[in-house]
């Protein structure tokens, strides 16, 4: 499946470059090929996004919404942020497009083996996830989306985030020009996750890059992501690939999908899961596993959001819903080690009396 | 991390004796006893049980373990090495059970001790292989002697020639003489013990601590796997054995090897089956002298057995090989496997190392692995070798003094202190040279009696697993690394066990098992063990390697991560938990266990 607006990103064979899917589908790709587990998916280009913005009466009028804004002004930024949001995902999608995302959608459901598949809806800017820009996080996901009319409209979504007020902002401050913009959608296979959240292929509290560190909470990972709930935390070595400590969260609520499968839910964890680690050791073992694969492949420290689906062991149910390259640490050295070169008796005596 | 926890441990002038056991203290020299003239001092002080090298409870002539271990681990800190923060131990005897405190450096002494230490120590790891070579000599020497001392029977008269030739010293002379030797050999063994060991640990620690600083909360489990050997001689019993099972079927005389009771009976029926079974013999002669100098315990107890003294033990460990043998079982160590293991692991770490901190990292962890050996080693040399023929010959003069009618079993001399042995040896030799009886004859057999009952009546009670107030913090470290006690474990004995069925010890050797639990109290219960049980012990000796065959995982009360049963689990790829204060205590043998040697947690199931 592959056509000019929609990408399939199951077989890295097809290697479409970063620059036409965006730096999230391009971190999945790079899963794929190192053969990680990660959920069916597609892509929609850069150019259905160009291809939209070639009307010109669009980009007249989001030009005009922006002419003489000034990012202080908050109140007004939102203002400007939400007439053009609007004004984005109220276009008409050309035809060739909206068949191509459509299509996609069709035949990742029969992939799937389930008509109207529920799919997370995520954003794949390109100038997001560059190692070099904590720029993640910055553009909307839409999850559980189900049939190909509100996959489009997730999509529009999607684009329209490029002018949310934080990115407005953000554009800003850091000088990247409106001119540069472009929006890929990853549209992704919906995990229903009994437990997910993110590991990080270091220590982020020191750089120590020989440990692993893992949180998790109960259902999907949003809650977890958006730092609603205290995660349970796992500090793993990542040489032996033991746990060297775990720190249960309180995990006060969760997402999961609504009874009769329509959409997702937000519920009250009762206080015995809330206490209740996510993970087993195996578990956790397993995912640092995936992990340490995922960053040796990668050649850089990696930030994952995971999952593990319900009813699934970790060893065929953990899933790497994306995985982007760590940027904080990533720029220094690791932990101020102060280890004395000495060795032998003078090394003794200073790591005896700490001189 | 300081301990929060408000408790404290017991008074060790107020736990009351155990029913039965009472005057237990008059069994023990005064020097060896919480004494009320310092019941203030050392009330406030920390006292850990060491049932890692005493789990029994210890009868008074074995105190000389305690005595010399101690004493000579103290002096190469504190007079010889001069190790900057840490002198030596003091030691307590309590309920039988030795207890231990750290004696830390004065903190206005330890800087001028640095330049000291360095200038000594240095030239011991710059000249290590020499020294080493040289050491070996010394106890080879001292095990030469030993075998030398001799406790012959008195002769009823001097011969004639004797008194022709105006001999002079008689034959107790000799007796008084040799026993002197004895001593003062066991204690000269024990000096040799020390002599590289706190250096080896402390080779180890260097890098150890280097580790926490390049990758804080690395696992004490890394730094070991990094460091540790994997072909020492230590393991050469265990391995000579294998040969031997293996030759057995080469040699076609495996069936003689199989009896239900392999013993001397067994090694008679060989020599008189013809030519292949001689030359299996052959290759046992060969293997016995030095290898089965080899203890069924851990060199501190009178009765350990030594398999060269009883061939029934490497026998019946023989024949199980056979067995696995027969049943087409690999019984070889993956010993390739354990060096690729090792040489991955240290590889990985290396690679995660600013490059600017591999020199240090090398540079470290050459003398680690220069050093450790011999933590493992001298094992055999002093504590199975040396200690084997001491042992042998203390039972030699027990059993002349029971023929003088001192006692009326082969090992009851044990129940005495040596010093009182020594008098008990006078007592002997003035009888002889006045022709009455000695007063031993009366005073001693029902003394030895109620001894006996005292020693029972102690054994009935496990040992607290430590007494008197804990310290804010540890840092001492041959505390941390040699007997595994840090803050959290002081915390987790002060806690008891959890609520969940739950003991959590030290995670030192990865993997999980289940199965049915196998408590061994000593080298006795050995032949219990059945195949695919989990053993779980106050602590196990290094020549219990042939029983890792048979468990899949092995639980301990007490040890760290460089204790005998996490290394041995780790050769064996085993998993294993120790120093969980009271598992072998708390669990019965037959209940399903759950041993997480990854997370150091161990479940009861059933």
């Amino acid at each position: 499946m592959s056509s000019r607006y929609a990408v399939s990103l199951e077989s890295a064979a097809e290697e479409p470059a970063a620059d036409l899917v965006g730096g999230k589908c391009a971190g999945l790709l790079a899963l794929v090929g190192a053969g990680q587990p990660v959920p069916r998916a597609f892509a929609v280009t850069v150019d259905a996004f160009r291809a939209l913005f070639t009307d010109p009466a669009l980009r007249e009028s989001v030009g005009a919404a922006l002419a003489g804004l000034d990012p202080a002004d908050l109140a007004r930024t939102e203002t400007v942020s939400s007439e053009i949001r609007r004004l984005v995902s109220g276009h008409p999608v050309p035809s060739e497009i909206e068949e191509d995302i459509s299509a996609a959608y069709r035949a990742l459901c029969a992939a799937l083996g389930r008509p109207d598949a529920p799919v997370a809806v995520r954003s794949s800017a390109t100038s997001e996830d560059l190692a070099q820009t904590s720029f993640a996080g910055q553009y909307d996901t839409c999850l559980w989306i189900q049939g190909a009319e509100a996959v489009l409209d997730a999509v529009r979504h999607c684009w329209s985030s490029l002018w949310t007020t934080r990115a407005l902002t953000y554009r800003a401050a850091h000088g990247v020009s409106d001119e540069e913009l472009g929006m890929a959608v990853c549209v992704q296979e919906m995990v229903d996750a009994r437990t997910a959240g993110v590991a990080m292929t270091l220590n982020p509290v020191n750089g120590d890059r020989s440990k692993i560190v893992i949180e998790a909470g109960w259902g999907l990972g949003e809650p977890v992501l958006s730092g609603e709930v205290t995660p349970d935390h796992y500090l793993v070595d990542k040489v032996l690939l033991v746990p060297v400590r775990t720190v249960v969260g309180a995990k006060f609520h969760e997402m999961v999908p609504a009874p009769g499968g329509q959409g997702l839910l937000r519920r009250p964890v009762d206080d015995a899961r809330r206490a209740t680690p996510c993970l087993s050791t195996e578990e956790v073992v397993e995912i640092a596993r995936v992990a340490k694969q995922a960053e040796r492949s990668c050649g850089a420290p990696q930030e994952i959001e995971w999952a593990l689906a319900r009813g699934l062991p970790a060893s065929s149910g953990l899933r790497l819903l994306q995985s982007r390259a760590e940027t904080v640490w990533s720029r220094r050295s690791g932990p101020a080690a102060e280890v004395t070169a000495a060795s032998g008796a003078a090394g003794i005596a200073k790591a005896l009396t700490g001189m | 991390m300081a301990i929060t926890s408000h408790g404290e441990f017991p008074s060790p002038f107020e736990l009351p004796e155990p029913p039965g056991a009472e005057g237990w203290q008059r069994l023990y020299p005064y020097h060896l006893l919480f004494q009320p003239e310092r019941r203030e001092e050392d009330e406030s002080a920390f006292w850990f049980c060491d049932s890692q090298h005493w789990p029994d409870v210890i009868k008074p002539f074995e105190t000389i373990g305690v005595d010399f271990a101690v004493k000579c681990l103290g002096e190469y800190n504190t007079r010889y090495f001069l190790v900057p923060t840490s002198y030596g131990l003091e030691r307590r005897i309590h309920h039988g059970y030795c207890y231990l405190s750290p004696v830390p450096v004065p903190a206005d002494r330890v800087a001028e001790r640095v330049p000291e230490f360095e200038r000594r120590a240095g030239h011991y790891f710059g000249h290590w292989e020499h020294l080493l070579a040289h050491w070996k000599r010394k106890v080879l020497d001292t095990v030469r002697e030993l075998e030398a001392v001799r406790f012959d029977p008195l002769p009823q008269t001097r011969s004639v020639e004797d008194i022709e030739a105006g001999a002079g010293p008689d034959a107790s002379d000799a007796l008084l003489t040799g026993y002197d030797r004895l001593i003062a050999l066991c204690h000269r063994a024990w000096q040799h013990h020390f002599e590289f060991l706190n250096l080896g640990y402390a080779a180890y620690l260097d890098f150890f601590l280097a580790c926490r600083r390049w990758f804080p909360d690395i696992p004490d489990l890394g730094v070991a796997r990094v460091v540790q050997g994997v072909d020492m001689e230590l393991f050469r019993p265990d391995e000579e054995l294998k040969r031997l099972a293996k030759l057995a079927l080469e040699l076609g005389v495996e069936s003689r090897l199989t009896p239900a009771d392999p013993g001397v009976h067994t090694l008679e029926a060989l020599a008189a089956s013809g030519r292949p079974g001689r030359d299996w013999l052959d290759a046992w002669d060969a293997a016995r002298d030095p290898w089965f100098n080899f203890t069924s315990g851990n060199g501190f107890y009178a009765s350990d057995v030594y398999w060269r003294d009883d061939p029934s033990l490497p026998l019946g460990y023989i024949r199980d090989y056979v067995l696995r043998l027969l049943r087409g079982e690999t019984i070889d160590r993956d010993l390739p496997g354990l060096v690729a293991d090792r040489e991955r692991i240290t590889g990985e770490y290396r690679a995660l190392l600013d490059p600017a901190e591999r020199p240090a990292f090398d540079a470290k962890l050459r003398v680690a692995r220069q050093a450790y050996p011999y933590v493992e080693n001298h094992n055999f040399y002093i504590e199975h070798w040396t200690m084997g023929v001491f042992w042998r010959k203390a039972r030699e003069l027990s059993r002349l003094l029971r023929t003088a009618g001192f006692w009326p079993a082969d090992g009851d001399m044990f129940h005495l202190t040596r010093d009182e042995v020594r008098e008990a040896l006078f007592d002997h030799v003035n009888a002889w040279a006045s022709g009455g009886r000695p007063m031993g004859c009366d005073y001693w057999p029902p003394e030895v009696e109620r001894r006996r009952r005292i020693m029972a009546a102690l054994a009935r009670r496990r040992p607290e697993p430590a007494l008197g107030v804990p310290p804010p913090s540890i840092t001492e470290p041959f505390t941390i690394m040699l007997w595994g006690i840090d803050e959290e474990r002081i915390r987790s004995w002060l806690d008891g066990y959890s609520a969940h069925g739950a003991l959590t010890g030290v995670p030192a050797s990865p993997g999980t098992a289940e199965g049915p639990a196998r408590v061994v109290h000593g080298a006795q219960d050995l032949s219990l063990v059945q195949e695919g049980e989990i053993l779980v012990a106050s602590v196990t000796a290094p020549s219990w390697a042939p029983v890792f065959g048979k468990v899949r995982a092995a639980v301990t009360d007490i040890g760290g991560v460089m204790s005998h049963a996490a290394i041995v689990c780790r050769e064996y790829s085993l998993p294993a938990v120790t120093g969980t204060g009271g598992a072998s205590t708390v669990i019965a043998t037959g209940r399903r266990i759950r041993v997480d040697g990854t997370a150091g947690t161990v479940t009861v199931l059933d």
